[in-house]
């Protein structure tokens, strides 16, 4: 029974009360449900879902690629963590591949982003090379589209 | 100027939709929050889009076989049989129409002779009484109810057969009630039409929108595939409207003949569109299941907010319309419907467009985002507020 979830990841500001009638539930029981989910850790919490495209601006998001020296105890472990510190980066996976750490990094200029690269992580012990990819444009975002608007073109009225 | 009309004599007596006035209304208003629609808001699944351009890129432009695309009929073989437990020869018996619009219209008239009677249930589907007619029918209605869930029960089919009953035409889940039959409807039913040696013409289109219980088809019933015309298509649960694909599932020599029509009539249906309906029904299920859940708590949030504004309604079971009375309030269901329009910009469609006997309810349809059934809801338990004060 986690439809309370499903209706909150499509969109977190729907109100218990909705939430209770679309479930057939009390809003209470909602209400309980859902700091439940909190409190577990389940849901971590709630934020918008901003086309960053849209605002004012030169924000810019790249896609990092690193390759690490894994080191014989600890693999990959000690060096991912220390680089998934550093605030300004928002994602970082451990891939298959030809290099090792994928990072999503943000800023506010690209020259706040370069110079993370050159300064921050490439110069990181075990840091053997890095490719920078800056993101042009956001067609979809975590299952979003965010290129153009829907209109609804049916007939207003049909049998 | 002569005054011959050049229109036949039947044709004329043919009285038009009781939407299509309502339609004309709505459509010259601005911003109006439409419960009216009859067809999903959901855009095709991407993955049947993709499939359809994908055939417009290879040039499959052309003419399918009469009966339809092998691979489609092959795909609607398997799917009836996963689906509603019946094997049909994909050759012999599927025969691929333009929506299930077609199907009804050709198989009424492959069936009929001049004068037999059909027996159908109001309120129905628009297209019901006019298709038997024009086949040459007479049609027999059947008034279901709100106390029965609109569900129909052999008690009332036995009164209306008579020794001229050919066939029976069933829409479960049912627009606009939005009614299903349990399964011991459905083999009561069944046991009727075998009783009366009677052919069952059965549009299911809304089969996999069901609610609180898996649809039963008929043709899951031992006996019934040899006297059943088996009708669906991908226009609801697969969002697939503007695709204009359906199909009919019959005995061989029945099918035979409906294709006969068929061919002298449109051909073959729009290539493109079945394309696109083989690769929904192979790869279609995950967006089925969830556009279902979609519909589900839309129609949750409805059945609360009429029981919150206390207006009587039955719990739709299947499809994705709600059929609440409003008979109570002192009002027609035309009078509501209009007025509703007019006061607070929201279009339902009074029940009456789908029969005498859906006086006095709305057609309230959730296939709208949730947003616009909240407001909707909002706004319509202000003016029933407003209609029972005017009652005093
Ligand atoms: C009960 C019923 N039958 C048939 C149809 C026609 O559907 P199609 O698009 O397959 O022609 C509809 C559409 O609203 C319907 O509600």
């Amino acid at each position: 029974m986690h439809e309370i979830l499903d209706i909150l990841k499509k969109n977190a500001r729907t109100s218990v009360e909705d939430i209770g009638k679309m479930l057939r539930l009390s809003p209470e029981d909602v209400a309980t449900q859902i700091e439940t989910y909190e409190q577990s850790g389940t849901i971590r919490g709630y934020r918008a879902l901003v086309n960053e495209d849209d605002l004012p601006g030169d924000r810019v998001t790249s896609v990092i690629e690193v390759k690490v020296q894994p080191e014989r105890e600890g693999g990959f472990d000690r060096i991912a963590r220390r680089i998934s510190g550093f605030p300004e980066v928002k994602n970082m996976y451990l891939m298959s591949g030809k290099y090792d750490l994928l990072l999503f990094v943000e800023g506010d200029t690209l020259r706040e982003v370069a110079t993370f690269v050159s300064e921050r992580l490439s110069t990181l012990d075990g840091v053997l090379s890095t490719g920078t990819h800056f993101m042009l444009k956001t067609y979809k975002q975590d299952g979003v589209l965010m290129d153009g608007e829907k209109v609804d073109e049916r007939l207003p009225v049909s049998p | 100027m002569s005054n011959t009309s050049y229109v036949a004599a039947h044709v004329k007596a043919l009285p038009f939709s009781g939407i299509r006035k309502f339609f004309d209304i709505v459509a010259s208003r601005q911003d109006v929050i439409s419960l009216g629609v009859g067809e999903p808001d959901f855009d095709t699944p991407w993955t049947v889009r993709e499939a359809a351009v994908f055939s417009l890129e290879r040039g499959a432009t052309h003419y399918t076989s009469n009966r339809g695309d092998p691979v489609l009929r092959q795909a609607i073989a398997r799917y009836v049989a996963r689906q509603f437990g019946a094997e049909y020869d994909w050759d012999q018996e599927i025969l691929v129409t333009v929506g299930v619009s077609e199907a009804i219209d050709i198989a009424l008239r492959t069936v009929l002779n001049p004068g037999d009677e059909v027996i159908y249930h109001e309120p129905c589907f628009v297209s019901y009484r006019p298709s038997i007619i024009m086949a040459g029918g007479v049609p027999v209605c059947v008034e279901t109810r709100r106390e029965d869930q609109f569900r129909l029960t052999r008690e009332m089919l036995e009164k209306a057969v008579t020794s001229k009953t050919r066939v029976l035409m069933l829409n479960f889940p049912c627009n606009p009630t939005g009614a299903v039959l349990s399964r011991t409807d459905v083999e009561d039913i069944a046991d009727f039409c075998m009783t009366h040696d009677l052919l069952l013409l059965t549009d299911e289109i809304y089969a996999e929108l069901t609610y609180d219980a898996k649809h039963v088809s008929f043709i899951s019933i031992p006996g019934m595939k040899k006297r059943t015309i088996f009708m669906h298509g991908m226009s609801k649960a697969w969002a697939m409207t503007g695709f204009r694909i359906g199909y009919a599932c019959a005995p061989a020599d029945v099918s035979e003949n409906m294709m006969k029509l068929h061919q002298y009539a449109i051909m073959s249906a729009p290539t493109t569109g079945q394309k696109a309906a083989a690769e929904a029904l192979e790869r279609g299920d995950a967006a089925v299941a969830e556009m279902l859940a979609e519909y589900n708590r839309r129609r949750n949030y409805l059945i609360t907010s009429f029981a919150e504004m206390d207006i009587p309604c039955h719990t739709p079971a299947g499809a994705f319309y709600a059929f609440p009375y409003i008979g109570d309030l002192g009002i027609s269901s035309e009078d509501f419907a209009m007025r509703f329009l007019e006061e607070h910009n929201v279009a339902v469609v009074p029940g009456e467009a789908f029969g005498q006997s859906g006086t006095g309810f709305l057609r309230c349809a959730y296939a709208t985002r949730m947003d616009n059934i909240r407001e909707a809801m909002a706004r319509m338990a202000q003016f029933v507020a407003r209609l029972r004060e005017e009652k005093g």
